[in-house]
Formats: C-alpha cells, sequence, structure tokens
C-alpha cells in the first residue's frame, strides 16, 4: 500500500520516492496527470543519463500539449519504466504505482530536505487555485 | 453521420476514368519484358471509379470543409485571414508558374526582380538589412535563423550552448533550439503575463546564443519592455530571435529591427495572406540585421544595375532545401503586399488588433480575461469557470462549431488554465464578430440549463466527437479492405 506521507514533491507537480533498492523513483502527481490530460505518449530518457535537480528529465504528450517533467533531485537515470512504452495510460491510472517513469541513482548531493511532503503538496496545489 | 466512402470503397472491377485508343505498337506481355521475380503476383489495388465518381468524390470532399472560405475562423496564433482571390490570380501568370530553376538568368529575369522586390518590402516592413526567402516555412525559418547564430558565435569564437525562451513561447521555439543542438533554459512570465526583467537577467549568461521572442507574445500582449530586453540580451553578447509568428500586429506600424532584434523569420501564411497548410508548400522569409547579412540561407538576389543575379551570401550557412523557396507562395505575398501598399498593411494591422479589443471586452462578461490590458491582436481566455459548472475549454470550442464558427485555440498558452485564444484578424465585420459573442454568450446559458449538449457537441458535422486519445495512442495509418463499413455505398448515395 502507498503511503503518500514517504514521498517528497516539487512545485513542478512531481513526486520523488526513495524504494528499498537505493533508488530514487520519480513520477508525477495525480494533480499534474488530471491536468495533462490522457497521456498518449512518454518520451523516456536513456539510461545513464547525468541530471542536477530542476533539469529537463523527459517529456510527456497529451493530446493537449507536450510537457517537461524536471528531476527533482540530482543523479543518473538507472532505468526508465519500459511499460510506459505501450501503455502511457498507466500514468493516468497509477501516478504513484505502476505509473513510476524514471529510477534514479542519487549522486552526493542528492537530497529531498527542500522538497514538499504530501500534505504541504496538497496545500501548495490549494493555494494556486 | 454522413460518411464520404473512399475511393477504394466505391471501386467497382471494370469501371475506368479513360479508355485507351487502339496503338499501332503491339501489346508484349509483361513477363516477356521483366525477370519474374519483378512482376507483381496480383493485380495492383487500384480503385476502378469514373471520371465523374471521381468529380464527385473530391467535390463532395472539398464541401465537408470548414475553411476560412467558408466559416470565421478565429484560431489564436495563426492569424486565418482572408486569402484574396487576386494572389491566386497573380501566381496562376503563366511567365511565372512555367518558370524552371535551371533556366538561365537572363531568361528568368522577371521571378528574380519580384523576389529582390519582395526582398526589399520585407526589409523595409520589418527594418531589417538582408532577407533570404529561402526557407520552406516558420519552422524552417526558425531553425535557420538558430544557425545563423551558431555561424555568428563561432566566428568570434565562442561556443554558446544556451537559447533562452520564456514560458509563452510557440513549441516550435524549443524544438528548433534542440535541433540546432542547444539547450533551453525557460523564462517566466510576470503578473502581467510579460516577459519577468529579473528572472531574464538571470537566464541570460555568457552561455546564451539567443533570446527567442514572440512580440506580441502568445498572450496577445506587447512586450512592452522590449528595449529593456534588448539591452540585456546583447550586454551579453546574446542574440535577440523574433519568431514572426505574431507579426500580423505590428505590419505598417512597428519595424521589429527598431526594436533591437538581430534575426527574424515570417509566416507568409499568417501576416502575408498565403494558403495555410493542406499539405503545400509554404515559405519563412528570414531577416537579419546587417552584421549577419553573409549567414543567410540559400540565396539572396542581387540588383546590380539593371539586372538581377542569384548569391549565395559569403558564409551562408548553406541550403535548407532546393532552389530559392516555394517561388508561388512568394509570388502571393508579393502580390498581397502590393496590392495594400504602406496604407493598406498598416489599416489591415489597425483592424486586427481593433477587431481582437473588440472582442477582448465583449467576452470579457462571459470568460475571465487573463491579464485584463489592452490587447494587440488576439486575446487569451479562461473557460475556467465553465469547467467549475461542467464544460471544458475544449466543450466549449467544439460547440462553437454547432454555431457555425471555428473553434478558437484552446489550451494555449500552457500557462492559462483552460485558456480559448481568439484571433479574429482584421478580415472580419463587426456583424460577424457579434454573431461570434453570441453564440459564446448562449453557450455559456447551455452550460446551466443543458450542459450535455455542449459536453456532447458537436452534433451537426459530418463526424461527432472524435476520440483524440485513442487516435493518439493507437493511430491507424494505413487503409486495408477489412475496414470498408458496409452499406457505405447507400450512406453515400445520401450525401
Amino acid at each position: 500500500m502507498t503511503d503518500l506521507n514517504d514521498y517528497r514533491f516539487t512545485e513542478t507537480h512531481e513526486w520523488v520516492h526513495l524504494r528499498e533498492d537505493g533508488l530514487f523513483y520519480v513520477g508525477i502527481t495525480d494533480h499534474a496527470q488530471e491536468e495533462i490530460t490522457d497521456i498518449v505518449f512518454v518520451d523516456l530518457p536513456e539510461s545513464g543519463r547525468v541530471v542536477n535537480a530542476g533539469d529537463e528529465l523527459l517529456l510527456v504528450d497529451s493530446v493537449k500539449a507536450s510537457f517537461s517533467i524536471y528531476a527533482p533531485v540530482s543523479g543518473t537515470v538507472e532505468r526508465s519504466n519500459e511499460a510506459l512504452a505501450n501503455s502511457p495510460e498507466l500514468v493516468n491510472s497509477s501516478p504513484y504505482e505502476d505509473g513510476w517513469l524514471v529510477a534514479l541513482k542519487p549522486s552526493d548531493t542528492a537530497d529531498t530536505d527542500s522538497l514538499m511532503t504530501h500534505d504541504q503538496y496538497l496545500a501548495f496545489v490549494e493555494s494556486q487555485q | 453521420m454522413r460518411r464520404e466512402p473512399l475511393l477504394f470503397e466505391r471501386s467497382e472491377s471494370a469501371n475506368s476514368g479513360w479508355y485507351r485508343a487502339d496503338g499501332d505498337m503491339p501489346d508484349t506481355p509483361p513477363e516477356e519484358l521483366l525477370p519474374s521475380r519483378y512482376l507483381r503476383r496480383e493485380r495492383a489495388a487500384l480503385p476502378e471509379v469514373s471520371e465523374l465518381e471521381v468529380v464527385r468524390h473530391f467535390t463532395r470532399l472539398s464541401q465537408l470543409n470548414f475553411c476560412i472560405d467558408t466559416h470565421f475562423y478565429p484560431l489564436g496564433s495563426c492569424t486565418m485571414k482572408y486569402n484574396p482571390k487576386v494572389n491566386e490570380k497573380a501566381a496562376q501568370l503563366p511567365g511565372l508558374t512555367q518558370m524552371h530553376p535551371f533556366a538561365p538568368e537572363s531568361a528568368s529575369q522577371g521571378s528574380l526582380q519580384l523576389l529582390n522586390e519582395l526582398q526589399q518590402l520585407l526589409c523595409e516592413i520589418c527594418g531589417m538589412s538582408a532577407f533570404s526567402l529561402h526557407a520552406a516555412a516558420g519552422a524552417q525559418g526558425e531553425l535557420a535563423g538558430i544557425l545563423i547564430a551558431r555561424a555568428y558565435h563561432q566566428s568570434r569564437g565562442e561556443t554558446r550552448r544556451q537559447i533562452v525562451i520564456p514560458d509563452t513561447a510557440h513549441g516550435t521555439n524549443p524544438a528548433s533550439a534542440h535541433l540546432g543542438g542547444y539547450q533551453v533554459v525557460t523564462v517566466k512570465s510576470n503578473a502581467r503575463g510579460r516577459t519577468d526583467l529579473s528572472a531574464l537577467r538571470e537566464a541570460v549568461t555568457d552561455q546564451t546564443a539567443l533570446f527567442m521572442l514572440t512580440n506580441p507574445n502568445t498572450l496577445g500582449l506587447f512586450e512592452d519592455d522590449i528595449i529593456e530586453i534588448a539591452e540585456i540580451v546583447h550586454e551579453r553578447g546574446a542574440l535577440l530571435y523574433l519568431d514572426g509568428a505574431n507579426l500580423n500586429a505590428l505590419v505598417g506600424v512597428v519595424r521589429p529591427g527598431d526594436l533591437g532584434f538581430d534575426i527574424l523569420h515570417l509566416n507568409t501564411h499568417k501576416t502575408f495572406s498565403t494558403p495555410h497548410g493542406g499539405g503545400g508548400p509554404g515559405a519563412g522569409p528570414v531577416g537579419v540585421a546587417a552584421h549577419l547579412a553573409q549567414y543567410l540561407p540559400g540565396w539572396v538576389v542581387e540588383r546590380s544595375e539593371d539586372v538581377f543575379r542569384l548569391k549565395r551570401p559569403e558564409r551562408s550557412i548553406g541550403l535548407l532545401r532546393a532552389f530559392f523557396g516555394s517561388v508561388g507562395v512568394l509570388v502571393r505575398a508579393y502580390s498581397y503586399i502590393r496590392a495594400l501598399g504602406a496604407e493598406g498593411l498598416r489599416r489591415n494591422t489597425e483592424g486586427a488588433v481593433i477587431s481582437a479589443n473588440y472582442l477582448r471586452i465583449l467576452l470579457s462578461s462571459v470568460f475571465r480575461l487573463y491579464v485584463d490590458e489592452p490587447c494587440m491582436h488576439e486575446c487569451v481566455l479562461s473557460a475556467l469557470a465553465q469547467k467549475k459548472r461542467g464544460a471544458r475549454a475544449l466543450d466549449v470550442g467544439k460547440r462553437l462549431l454547432d454555431y457555425g464558427f471555428h473553434p478558437p485555440t484552446t489550451y494555449f498558452p500552457l500557462i492559462v488554465e483552460e485558456a480559448l485564444m481568439v484571433e479574429p484578424t482584421e478580415s472580419e465585420t463587426k456583424e460577424t464578430l457579434d454573431a461570434f459573442v453570441q453564440a459564446l454568450q448562449a453557450i455559456d446559458a447551455e452550460i446551466n440549463s443543458n450542459p450535455e449538449v455542449v459536453q456532447t457537441s458537436p452534433h451537426s458535422m459530418p463526424v461527432g466527437r472524435l476520440d483524440e486519445v485513442r487516435a493518439a495512442r493507437e493511430p491507424i495509418l494505413k487503409w486495408t479492405p477489412q475496414m470498408s463499413i458496409s452499406g457505405a455505398r447507400n450512406t453515400a448515395s445520401v450525401g
């Protein structure tokens, strides 16, 4: 069972979650997938790409537009969610679990302290309406 | 729903559009001429239809068109203005259509003079030093502009890696920057919907090759800090690029060169009334300030005495396509400019801006204005309140079709939630604009009284609400006989 209290969130609507394999899993929030609407393509990055926190990590396309997804923490792309190649709709149906985008191997300086908790994120979204 | 069958579905064996007269050459079986491995085993599945069937098919398809020649088409950022028929007449003059690109210069002086004069006219309209008419369309013009900037920086021994773009930019800007090998740095807009100057100061560094700006921007707002923006960009040694998508708001009134732009591209199909899309050719002329003229793509037409010559600029970024651009399209742009003259061009610009502001004020009683200030040639509204009542911007747009209007651009620019972007152009009468406002007021009332009719619209079109998501996820790109809808022939007889 997903406990979103373990997740951390950005103002650009990504989540990041440290899992048992020591990797930081990255996805987009439920609010983000709702705003983007039905996702039709995810442009997954290749393994080995090095990103800094805030860098553009990948693009997702909906019928509305193409959206940039930013790296919540610094690290190296360890792997991408290959299931999204054939089933991009997983990002809509399961944004926090099956619809994860990328697993990052954190750099030494990677930290999530500056990111929001789930409650803080929900309050942030509310304040933006 | 009325469905026009494909010609393949209309095919009846032994129907034919033509009959070959008996010739005096013997018919040789193909087996005697070609090795068997090159011969078809089955007949090619070509449609067998009579000439009249073909004429009716394409006439019916043309009647299904929802186009500027039939309907008001306020598609924001696209400048769907009237394409005067005199342009077509000019472009069909045999002396122009029958010109061959390999004809010697001495035999093509008329065409070259026209292209040279168009270069001069665009220089005068835009306040630039030189123009190349070579690029095939706006996006290619944009790439050319980026390659010019790269060549310029390289000539100074600098490798700059970034291009700065505002968050209101058209998607082509980051796409062209990526294609040119640059990293994209995005600058946020301020509360007035303009480039945030302090964010720009941070973003523009000695790594910046170019700042790409659309002015007026995609919110339809004039970037009134443009002089300061040009200073910030130039102080760091970067170049200032104008995406000319919205030039229809400036022609005859403001010259981009006077604002500090170093490079720009134009979309002749927007500003200069050449036809949009349809798979046909386009043109994306690129203009530059004097210090960049030597990098222009393709050829420029020079005049010495009374002779016109093609010339490759000394340090040209090279060819983007064959020959001199889409000359037929350029003739149309030339015809438009010459027919209107300086006064007429200015009058059109003023008309476009007045029409957009007229709609902005009337529509602000129905939709929320993203920025409540006078706009230029288009205005951006938000259907967020309508969404809360049950109908999204998409639904409102689709419902407009039932009222006989093409939808505005929706969901762009991206920073506006439930965006409706309305660009009336100078071509429409006040009566048409009033009818458009009344339609939107009626739709707004329907959202309260009968939301379902809006949510499931359109109801009067040849096809209803299309499944855009499925079309994107599971595109069917090839017709096969199994796809024929049974009874298509019967349905067609109704149409």
